[in-house]
């Protein structure tokens, strides 16, 4: 499902919404989210997940091409944990 | 400081900016994340542009240990989601954080 999907589903779901406010509310949701993490804010969704940076710590790599050692800097990185019922549900029913 | 985004602010950004009423607001978020939950639960993956994509992985049973009795069990197979963060998130999210000092936990 890409991000126009879900706008057609969310317009279809709301008959009731001219179809511009159901693009209007997803470009508003997402721009939230990313404004939010960006931000250095958690998002905490009950029933989907969280979401929140990650630090990952400063090492030395090395450049693949040249064997050269290299410092790579510290840096966060965005960590989506899903919740209770997302896991629930995705997972195999038995 | 940092603050924590829920489905309350996120109904009254789009009572704010989108017009819709209170329950409308919080009808559009609840379906917004039910439809992905939905989507993955059909099993499809869901690409939403310049935020991430959530994607499915099934994992084989394994070998495994109560952490409190010690004893082997095996850890049945599951299908899990994985969140991959888009190059332009990530990209944001570097730049804005750079060192350690801030966001640690």
């Amino acid at each position: 499902m890409t991000k126009s999907e879900l706008i057609n589903r969310l317009a279809e779901r709301n008959p009731h919404l001219v179809a511009a406010d159901a693009e209007l509310a997803v470009k508003t949701i997402l721009d939230a989210m990313v404004q939010n993490l960006v931000g250095g804010n958690r998002i905490e969704i009950r029933g989907f997940g969280s979401f929140s940076l990650n630090f990952r710590p400063p090492r030395v790599g090395r450049n693949p091409k040249t064997g050269e050692q290299v410092t790579v800097e510290g840096k966060h990185v965005p960590h989506f944990k899903a919740g209770k019922e997302l896991r629930d549900r995705v997972d195999f029913k038995d | 400081m940092t603050m924590t985004l829920t489905k309350a602010e996120l109904a009254s950004l789009l009572f704010d900016n989108v017009g819709l009423n209170k329950r409308e607001a919080k009808e559009m978020v609840e379906s917004f994340f039910e439809e992905i939950r939905d989507a993955l639960e059909k099993g499809d993956s869901v690409k939403l542009s310049g935020f991430g994509n959530f994607q499915l992985r099934e994992k084989p049973q394994r070998p495994g240990r109560n952490p409190k009795t010690g004893e082997e069990m095996p850890i049945s197979a599951r299908r899990v989601v994985t969140f991959h963060a888009s190059q332009k998130l990530k990209a944001m999210v570097e730049m804005v954080h750079a060192g350690p000092t801030d966001q640690q936990q």
